[in-house]
């Protein structure tokens, strides 16, 4: 059957229904299974090169990468390797994240393969030579939610991400681990879903073809263009360890002890609170703290939120958190949960943090968060070691202080002779604008934008100093550090939460 | 204090220094450094070690120092040390250094 062409005239306001045109038939109908079809007709190429021909990929483009592989990544070198040797030039690297083991981009870097990075941070080799001037255009360095905002606005755009699948059916739905067997290989691929959505072209490589439809996913099979099965995508070893444990050290007991004591005092304990805790020993053992204060108060947590750890799941698992939103695994434990759990929900960087919409973050009542350092401006700086190097990355710290009632940065007072409390961190990552409560080892400290919670700690019995107390402390024990000596020239640019610059880091001067 | 011989005091530990001294008849004290903190503190933690140096008497030595982030009386305490070491004698009073 067709239409007739003449026939649309006849119909009345034709020039304002939209349409494409009179019916003209359909295309043939396939009659194979739908298993044979499967495995005949999908989105799998033969090899990276031909993916990589076929998506148009040009000198001066932008490629992205996801980081959930963290140190155990094989995408990024495998990926960069090829385009080395097919000859791309002049290409911008935009990564949520980089990690020691991608020292092998200098190579890349210095042939010109890669002339741009943007990233949440970088760590090792590669770090150390971008902190002595590696590159000729400054590293951009984004928070997660800035850059879920930045692809999401244009002002990052992305032609080519390739993105390392654990588990992919042949139409391209792709996730961190399976239903079908025990794989468990990263858990959520939050990250990830930004890239695959805006991405011009994505290619997913996959070391594990499944059946088709591999649900849940992470990233459904519209997002994705071509899929490239690959040996190895990744170290498991370095992808994920056993669960994370509890810290055994009791400078970061004491300081989880008192931030525990000081979100309760605060009024942000109370039944249906919500929660996040950073990385790093003292944020991590925080939930051990609270979760006896909830047992003693009988009361529940509407929803943990952010990098999920075994502790985390532990007590969703026991009844004490509602839901988990997980943008990213950090255990197997945590993998493991968000299989099996039904209300632990995978989502991605624009619902976890993005600006430019309501974020996960904008529902927190608290977060506990890490610090290299902190001034006495309540500055905080999560990307520059003490001597000025690179080696860390922003991470969610600033959308998560910003988005959170109760914003707390732990630190121990001093890390050996390096102080954590100064009269200005070298780099400003999150703004003391967003920053309520520094707690250490050696005392607590209240931004004085926040007079009521000061008032409601000291009414609780928790010394309450103030940060220029703490920073004279730091002082009396170690000493006052020299300054880092820098160059003029800025090797990387800090961008806040709003992609607005917020500061930048200067090439170190060679002693 | 007169050095008779060479001497070592302290450990490699995080937030300790191992000081390693040997006699010398001239050229004052010739002090080698290295720190996981050299930028930071290197300059005092040299100071540190020639005024501990000083104050024990010590005019001539060579000194190797390889400091993973000890505080300035850690620091004192292996100079010291190391001193008394080379030198064969114990002080009445560790206290008064």
């Amino acid at each position: 059957m067709t239409m007739d062409k003449n026939a649309l005239e006849r119909i009345p306001h034709i020039g304002e229904i939209r349409h494409r045109g009179p019916f003209a038939g359909t295309p043939e109908k396939h009659t194979a299974t739908f298993q044979d079809r499967s495995w005949r007709q999908n989105k799998v190429v033969g090899s990276l090169e031909e993916a990589i021909r076929r998506t148009g990929l040009q000198n001066g483009m932008t490629i992205s990468f996801h980081h959930h592989f963290r140190n155990g990544d094989h995408v990024v070198n495998q990926v960069l390797d090829t385009l080395a040797r097919m000859g791309f030039k002049n290409l911008t690297l935009a990564a949520s994240s980089l990690a020691a083991v991608h020292a092998p981009l200098i190579d890349h870097i210095k042939n010109g393969v890669v002339t741009r990075i943007e990233t949440s941070g970088l760590r090792g080799e590669l770090a150390e030579e971008v902190s002595r001037g590696l590159m000729d255009c400054p590293v951009v360095f984004r928070s997660h939610g800035g850059r879920a905002a930045a692809i999401r606005s244009g002002e990052l755009p992305i032609d080519v991400a390739f993105l390392g699948a654990p588990s992919c059916d042949p139409y391209g739905n792709a996730n961190g681990y399976s239903r079908d067997d025990s794989l468990l290989a990263c858990g959520s691929m939050g990250y990830a879903r930004t890239d695959a959505k805006y991405a011009r072209q994505v290619v997913i490589l996959t070391n594990h073809l499944v059946r088709y439809p591999n649900a849940p996913w992470a990233i459904p099979e519209y997002d994705v263009d071509y899929i490239v099965p690959a040996d190895d995508i990744g170290d498991p070893k370095g992808i994920m360890s056993g669960a994370t444990r509890y810290t055994k050290n009791p400078k970061e007991l004491l300081i989880a002890q008192t931030a525990a004591r000081v979100i309760d005092a605060a009024g942000y304990l109370y039944d249906g609170f919500s929660m996040q805790m950073g990385s790093g020993g003292a944020s991590l053992a925080t939930a051990r703290f609270i979760r006896e204060m909830m047992l003693e108060k009988d009361i529940r947590c509407r929803f943990a939120l952010g990098g999920i750890t075994g502790q985390i799941t532990a007590m969703h698992e026991e009844g004490l958190i509602d839901r988990i939103l997980d943008v990213q695994s950090f255990d197997l434990d945590a993998a493991l949960s968000l299989k099996n759990n039904r209300f632990h929900h995978q989502i991605g960087a624009t619902y976890y943090a993005s600006f430019l919409s309501a974020a996960a973050v904008d529902q927190l009542d608290f977060v506990v968060l890490s610090a290299l350092e902190i001034d006495t401006d309540f500055n905080v700086n999560v990307l520059t070691g003490s001597d000025g190097v690179i080696r860390g990355a922003i991470g969610g710290h600033p959308d998560a202080a910003a988005g959170a009632s109760l914003s707390i940065v732990v630190a121990p007072l001093t890390r050996g002779r390096i102080p954590s409390v100064i009269d200005r961190v070298n780099t400003v990552v999150t703004p003391g604008a967003v920053v309520d409560v520094v707690v250490t080892d050696q005392g607590v400290a209240v931004n004085p934008r926040r007079p009521e919670v000061a008032e409601r700690l000291r009414a609780a019995g928790i010394p309450v100093g103030t940060i220029q107390r703490l920073k004279e402390k730091a002082e009396t024990l170690v000493g006052k550090p020299d300054p880092i000596r820098y160059t003029d020239r800025v090797v990387g640019v800090v961008l806040y939460r709003d992609n607005t610059v917020i500061d930048t880091v200067r090439q170190i001067a060679e002693p | 204090m007169e050095l008779k011989k060479a001497a070592t005091a302290g450990t490699m530990e995080s937030g300790d220094v191992m000081v390693t001294l040997c006699p010398a008849q001239e050229g004052g004290v010739d002090l080698s450094l290295t720190s996981s903190v050299q930028q930071q503190f290197g300059r005092q933690i040299e100071a540190v070690i020639r005024d501990t140096l000083r104050k024990l008497g010590v005019e001539h030595a060579q000194v190797t120092a390889v400091d993973k982030g000890a505080l300035d009386c850690t620091i004192r305490a292996r100079v010291a040390a190391a001193v008394y070491r080379s030198a064969g004698e114990t002080p009445e009073r560790w206290e008064e250094l």
